[in-house]
């Protein structure tokens, strides 16, 4: 990957800034690929992001988070009463030994997290923070906590009505349990809701899940080498990624999937070092985020504005009840689905409640946000629309700089993680944008070359377009899929709960035993 | 009551070695059933990508009868031939730990492995198979040279 990428993207640097003309054409180029896209997707952002009337509040974000409180209710505080059994399942302890071979709960637990561990941690934050301020970070994890409630309900169902090829294959995900799920209860419109899903789905795996992916992973580098057309990051990211979706090299995909766990240790592990560094500063901290989340300390938009960025940071970092991980989770081996549910609403624990808050504690501790000493209320920006950093950094470039207070040489160990991330998560959105691609128009190698190929032109797009318009895009597409998925959730609840309510009364009872004491 | 005893089985030298030492002792016992086994290493705790998870069950489905095929059935077939009382498995695991597993659920009175010459620095480290079968086993281990 490192290989591939940096100096690829170095000679193509040296060769670019030889002729200014050619800068400057580039560079144009970005601009219009950038106005284009903005103007093609502005209608639909708009309508995602619409406010409730009478309030600045967009109703998406009030969607996902009564959906997560319901299903955080109707499940009785599951996320909580069965974190211990989930950890246990997780670590293999109700594994049956002759399952062994199999996709393991643990494997599509890690499977599912690369997927949404990456930017939404690292950039996301830094725009949570940034706009909402410090109190944003409450309401995220108030968000991943309720969320955890929303993953189980929706993994559930997806391992309960996946399919299951005569060739020992698995597809499974949202679009399966809403035409399965719909059908078996004699409730009309799963087909509908799965087709719909499927399109949002696509344009998710090609907005949060690529686009939003290849914008950051070039705001890293030329971060490195200076600013170059972020066409030219596109175009190697492009080729790197077709070479393992279509030329099937599943030896680079691999290596990152290997190495993209032990960055995300290596990211916790420096922000933990940084934290214990500056130890007498986390009770001020937390101060902030507790103080900013309900009166805003002078953010943008007040309290409602870091409720709103908080929620929304969450959901598209932990993609809690938006499907996408009904995808991945879906391939485990297990007769019942149950276990995959409470397996899966560790992922929203681990991503936003643990590494959100870690970043969301360095950035406000690294004194990167601009504050006024005698008013304590944070200094806006020019613009007037989020909060004025030491040199004007935002995204993933404020994490870089509020990490680079505790080690200089972190924004470097930042960059190839962001890459790696950024590089996984394509690689997992791609999968889940094919399954939603071959589920509209059937499986078959030509119609799944044809998504890979828009897969790929996507990349060049989102490296070229600036970071505005590809992160509203990014949101809106994925929050469409939660429109959805959280529809069909409603009405699939009650098998959930039935599942539930077996399993636990079996394990009560003890015919469901653990194999390992 | 017949003695079972289980055979680590690795389709190499050292595998030959083991079978070689059983049907030794298999033909002194009089009522005696050797288990071949055959361990797939695998951990649950590996990191895959979304394609592989799909596609594991299938996989999975194909090393179990390409190990069946090429190194259980002909070591079967040997035994056999030599008038034994024989049966062979397939697992995935870690070696150690499965063969102990089939020792004590097939009530088996002992576990017969061949030493192994790895050199590598993960088995310096985290020590080789047969070092841990011999320290955690749950029935004698006999450790043809």
């Amino acid at each position: 990957m490192k290989k591939s990428i940096l100096p690829g993207a170095g000679a193509l640097l040296l060769s670019a800034s030889a002729s200014a003309a050619l800068a400057q054409e580039t560079q144009s180029i970005d601009q219009r690929v950038n106005e284009l896209f903005a103007t093609a997707t502005g209608p639909f952002v708009s309508f995602i992001f619409a406010p409730i009337p009478g309030t600045s509040f967009p109703w998406i974000v009030m969607w996902l988070v009564i959906a997560a409180t319901i299903f955080t209710l109707y499940f009785g505080f599951i996320q909580v009463r069965a974190f211990w059994l989930s950890i246990q399942i997780v670590k293999g302890d109700y594994s049956d030994p002759n399952d062994a071979g199999e996709v393991s709960h643990f494997q599509a637990l890690a499977t599912a997290l690369s997927g949404t561990v990456g930017l939404g941690n690292i950039a996301g934050v830094a725009v949570a923070v940034g706009i909402g301020g410090p109190g944003a970070t409450f309401w995220m994890i108030v968000a991943g906590l309720l969320g955890m409630a929303s993953k189980f309900t929706e993994c559930t169902l997806g391992v309960k009505y996946r399919n299951e090829y005569p060739d020992g294959t698995v597809s499974g995900g949202p679009m399966y349990y809403m035409s399965k799920g719909f059908a078996e209860k004699g409730k009309p419109g799963g087909k509908f809701l799965a087709v719909l899903f499927s399109i949002f789905c696509i344009l998710g795996a090609l907005g949060g899940g690529n686009m939003f992916q290849a914008n950051q992973a070039h705001a890293q580098i030329a971060g490195i080498t200076g600013d170059y057309p972020g066409w030219i990051t596109g175009i190697v990211f492009a080729v790197v990624v077709f070479a393992v979706i279509v030329g099937g090299i599943k030896s680079i995909a691999q290596v990152t999937e290997k190495v993209v766990p032990f960055m995300g240790i290596l990211y916790v592990g420096a922000a933990l070092v940084i934290l214990i560094m500056n130890a007498d500063q986390i009770g001020a901290a937390f101060g902030m985020i507790f103080a900013g989340a309900f009166t805003g300390l002078g953010v943008a938009g007040g309290f409602v504005g870091a409720l709103i960025q908080g929620f929304r940071r969450a959901a598209f970092s932990n993609e809690a009840g938006v499907g996408s991980a009904a995808i991945a989770h879906s391939a485990v081996r297990t007769k019942e689905p149950i276990t995959e549910g409470l397996v899966s609403l560790l992922e929203p624990f681990i991503d936003t409640v643990v590494i959100c808050t870690m970043t969301a504690l360095v950035i406000t501790i690294s004194g990167q946000l601009l504050m006024d000493p005698e008013t304590g209320r944070f200094v806006l920006n020019e613009a007037g629309n989020a909060i004025a950093t030491v040199d004007g950094n935002t995204g993933v470039a404020l994490t870089s700089a509020a990490f680079a207070t505790g080690f200089s040489w972190f924004p470097f160990v930042l960059a190839i993680a962001v890459i790696l991330f950024a590089f996984s998560t394509m690689i997992s959105w791609s999968y889940y944008g094919l399954k939603a691609w071959t589920y509209l128009f059937g499986e078959g190698k030509t119609t799944e070359l044809i998504f890979k190929i828009i897969f790929c032109i996507f990349v060049v797009i989102g490296a070229a377009a600036s970071l505005g318009p590809v992160i509203d895009f990014s949101d809106a597409a994925i929050f469409a899929m939660a429109v959805v998925n959280i529809a069909a959730l409603y009405v699939l609840m009650p098998v959930v709960k039935e599942e539930l309510h077996s399993f636990m009364s079996r394990i009560k009872s003890g015919e469901i035993r653990k194999f390992k004491h | 009551m017949t003695a079972k005893i289980v055979v680590g089985i690795d389709g190499g030298g050292t595998g030959e070695r083991a079978i070689a030492f059983a049907r030794s002792i298999g033909k002194q016992i009089d009522a005696c059933e050797l288990i071949l086994v055959y361990v797939i290493e695998w951990s649950p705790f590996s990191f895959q990508t979304p394609e592989e998870n799909a596609e594991r069950h299938k996989r999975r489905e194909e090393e179990i009868s390409a190990a069946q095929e090429r190194i259980v059935d002909p070591a079967l077939a040997s035994l056999t031939d030599s008038g034994l009382n024989v049966r062979g498995l397939v697992k995935h695991g870690d070696v150690a730990e499965t063969l102990d597993r089939i020792a004590r659920e097939e009530g088996a009175g002992q576990i017969v492995v061949a030493r192994t010459s790895e050199t590598s620095i993960a088995s310096r480290i985290f020590g080789s198979s047969t070092a841990n079968l011999v320290m955690h086993a749950s029935v004698p281990v006999t450790v043809v040279a």
